[in-house]
């Protein structure tokens, strides 16, 4: 049996990692891979496709009610949906309390502990909050835990800054353990050349775009239904995008430490594919009257 | 005399930074310094109030220490909630001997433990909702308790938990005052920035509270403050008071109450007796109520006729004369205390290393004995408290500041003391070396030291820690011949 293999998936907030994993992952499982999904955000919203449920009850909603997660046992916070896939979320605190990352940190903990990462796993895919804010969402990139990890992204300049920042943190856990970037996930907002934009910045980045998946409305009426598009309708072209991504991941052999880019670059980049428009310089600091006024004289 | 010549308490520092990496080295010198009294300011011979390096074993505490354990905790008719995982609160109960009158766990509850036992989940959820339960609890099960004071541990300022709104919240609910203190052990280089955090929490919680309020004065109204009543040192320094015609208003906080801390704006004049601790907010009750403040020194029968006259100074013939009357009244029984220790303590050297004001402040109880401070030093000083340890000092005496393990050992080696007075951290490392030890934190469970009859006491204490004949039979028994036989020879 092949050694297991822990993705963790990045990417800017509302971007579609929960939506892209869980279709991805189901399209794994279809191909008869042992998968297991650990949403690692206190919304808890990382398995309901493939559970069909609103949000499952995380470890740490479980550990509060039982008093500590020692109380716990493994079956307690492992659910199992679409294709054998096993389900867990970290869950944590409402917005504006406590300490999300702390939630992170503890239920991977418990996870490892208990045994959950078990012989008949090939694929951990830890589904990660938008932003890494602090050392409990870095907490599935430490030694150990993932190994690659792949950046959800659009052709849209926010999610490329995102991209980039998150590229900087991974250097960081890759110079002093295994981790690794493994391609960037363009999930497609119909933006012009965006195929071609995500592919310069993956080069630029050192790494690959593995996939381009285009955006298509099957994915909401399968989300709607809280189901994947590979459950949902395994005969769309959509169903057909997913399996050919999740190929590619089974394929995967680039693996390297990413070469994050200066903001000057990245700015460059964004100009050449007229996302960002060139900056007038000469405008910069000048209120409404200033610029009037020199209008006015030339 | 000192201990040693100038130079050579000056070879001494060189010898013991040796060992140090260059940069340790460098930072090290800098805490270091061989007293010279003409100089006004330590600025340029110490530095103090900064970061301790990593790997020197420094004996400082944290911010929580200095406001639950110094400030808020010997309140007694108070509740001081340990908020956050067990430790800190648990280690730091009852443990500074600060001696009240009261019943534990009716009216009184400084030796008694209330914490929120933080565990994972309130990490992750957070603990507020907790705090509001736990003061429910204390309310409805401690409803002698005047008021709460939250202090905060370590975790509650990293997941940012909201402890002035709970604070408000209950503090209406209960109708009585709820102070949160943001004494995060994290905070600063020392307990010393906690004893200023909790200065600040009362000055904005507390001493205001019961401004324009009735309350009938007299002209001879004081306050103690600084004196945490360990092992009754402040019922030793307020029957002085008393005795000389003054009205002691309040204690801070030593066997002290809310109300005390509340009536305080009321009097003529504070009394600080630990400086380093409750300087802040002596300042702040002089620049708001124009309260001058006066720091004074009872440990010893030369310096208490000294502070016992500078406090008179502050008042009229009345509390002159009284003060004239309590210095006679206590002289003779003094000099009995002199008369039967001094010939056992003549010519004898001391070492000290403690924390507030004691480095300096013991140093003329000890010269009333015939003894010598050679060496002092603060935990958590800083440059004003040096400035006033110059002068209490003699020349060429060693000063250190947040010395570390190494360089006290090697600092005893080399000058051995007769004695030595520091912590509990430290007591029994000098044992093991032989060298007879008094904690001068808790007083090695006596006390109290301060006032005339604590003179008494100290002075009892001192002889029996030096003149123990147990120091004589520190040899192993099969090392014993073999040191008489050298001995002979020599």
């Amino acid at each position: 049996m092949a050694k297991l293999r822990q993705c963790a998936i990045y990417g800017k907030g509302g971007i579609g990692k929960s939506t892209t994993t869980q279709n991805l992952v189901s399209a794994l499982a279809e191909a008869g891979h042992k998968v297991m999904i650990v949403g690692c955000d206190p919304k808890a919203d990382s398995t309901r496709l493939i559970l069909h449920s609103k949000a499952q009850t995380s470890v740490m909603q479980l550990a509060a009610e039982a008093g500590s997660v020692e109380d716990l046992e493994l079956e307690d916070v492992m659910n199992v949906g679409y294709g054998g896939v096993k389900c867990v979320e970290s869950g944590g605190p409402e917005p504006g309390v406590g300490c999300a990352g702390r939630g992170v940190i503890t239920a991977i903990n418990f996870l490892e502990e208990e045994g959950a990462y078990d012989d008949e796993l090939d694929f951990v895919f830890y589904d990660v909050l938008g932003d890494v804010v602090c050392g409990g969402f870095a907490m599935p990139i430490r030694e150990n835990k993932a190994q690659e990890i792949y950046i959800v992204c659009s052709g849209e300049m926010m999610a490329m800054y995102a991209a980039n920042n998150i590229a900087k943190g991974i250097v960081k856990y890759a110079n002093s353990g295994s981790v690794r970037l493994a391609g960037l996930i363009c999930n497609s907002r119909n933006t012009d050349r965006e195929d071609e934009l995500i592919i310069a910045l993956a080069e630029k980045l050192g790494t690959q775009m593995i996939h381009f998946v285009p955006r298509h409305n099957v994915v909401q009426h399968a989300e709607i239904r809280r189901m994947t598009v590979v459950e949902y309708d395994p005969t769309h072209k959509q169903a057909d995008e997913y399996r050919t991504l999740a190929k590619k991941i089974v394929d995967n052999k680039k693996f390297v430490i990413p070469t994050p880019i200066e903001m000057e670059a990245l700015e460059e980049l964004l100009m050449e594919f007229g996302i960002m428009e060139v900056e007038d310089t000469s405008i910069i600091g000048k209120t409404a009257a200033e610029l009037a006024a020199e209008a006015a004289a030339a | 005399m000192a201990a040693l010549t100038r130079e050579e308490t000056q070879a001494l520092i060189a010898e013991v930074l040796e060992v140090y990496p260059e940069k340790a080295k460098k930072d090290r010198a800098k805490h270091l310094m061989v007293n010279d009294k003409a100089l006004e300011s330590s600025k340029k011979c110490i530095t103090s109030n900064r970061k301790s390096l990593p790997g020197v074993m420094t004996m400082r505490g944290c911010a929580y220490a200095g406001s639950k354990g110094v400030v808020w905790g010997p309140i007694k008719d108070m509740i001081s909630i340990s908020h956050g995982p067990i430790g800190c609160g648990q280690y730091a109960r009852g443990g500074r001997r600060n001696y009240y009158v009261g019943t534990t766990g009716v009216d009184t509850f400084c030796e008694m433990n209330f914490t929120s036992d933080f565990q994972e989940k309130d990490i992750v959820f957070g603990g507020d909702k907790k705090l509001a339960k736990l003061m429910e609890e204390i309310e409805m099960l401690f409803p002698m308790n005047k008021g709460i004071s939250v202090q905060s541990e370590c975790p509650v300022g990293l997941i940012g938990d909201d402890i002035e709104a709970v604070s408000k919240k209950m503090a209406a609910q209960i109708n009585k005052p709820v102070v949160p203190v943001r004494c995060e052990g994290f905070r600063g280089v020392s307990q010393s920035l906690g004893h200023h955090i909790a200065n600040d929490s009362v000055r904005d919680w507390i001493l205001s509270n019961r401004d324009g309020q009735a309350f009938e004065k007299t002209p001879y109204d004081v306050a103690i403050l600084g004196d945490y009543n360990i092992g009754g040192d402040a019922w030793a320094s307020r029957i002085l008071l008393e005795e000389m015609g003054l009205r002691v208003v309040a204690q801070w906080s030593g066997d002290g109450t809310l109300a005390e801390m509340e009536n305080t704006p009321n009097v003529k004049l504070n009394l600080l007796h630990c400086y380093r601790s409750m300087n802040y907010i002596s300042r702040h009750m002089e620049e708001k109520y124009g309260i001058p403040w006066l720091e004074y020194n009872f440990f010893g029968p030369t310096k208490i006729a000294e502070s016992l006259r500078a406090i008179a100074s502050h008042f009229d013939d009345r509390i002159k004369e009284g003060a004239e009357r309590v210095i006679e009244r206590y002289t003779p029984e003094m000099n009995a205390v002199i008369a039967k220790f001094k010939p056992r303590l003549q010519g004898k050297k001391v070492m000290l290393y403690v924390g507030g004001l004691r480095p300096r402040h013991v140093v003329g109880a000890y010269e009333d004995l015939g003894m010598e401070v050679v060496g002092t030093g603060y935990e958590f000083a800083h440059n004003d408290d040096y400035d006033r340890t110059m002068k209490d000092m003699g020349d060429a005496t060693l000063i250190y500041d947040d010395v570390t393990g190494h360089e006290l050992d090697e600092f005893v080696k080399v000058m051995k003391p007769d004695l030595i007075g520091s912590g509990i951290k430290e007591k029994y490392v000098f044992h093991k070396m032989g060298v007879p030890f008094r904690q001068l934190h808790s007083w090695d469970y006596s006390g109290p030291y301060h006032g005339y009859d604590g003179f008494a006491i100290f002075a009892k204490d001192m002889d029996l820690t030096l003149n123990n004949p147990v120091w004589k039979m520190l040899k192993a028994p099969w090392l014993k011949d073999e040191a008489t036989a050298e001995k002979k020879v020599a």
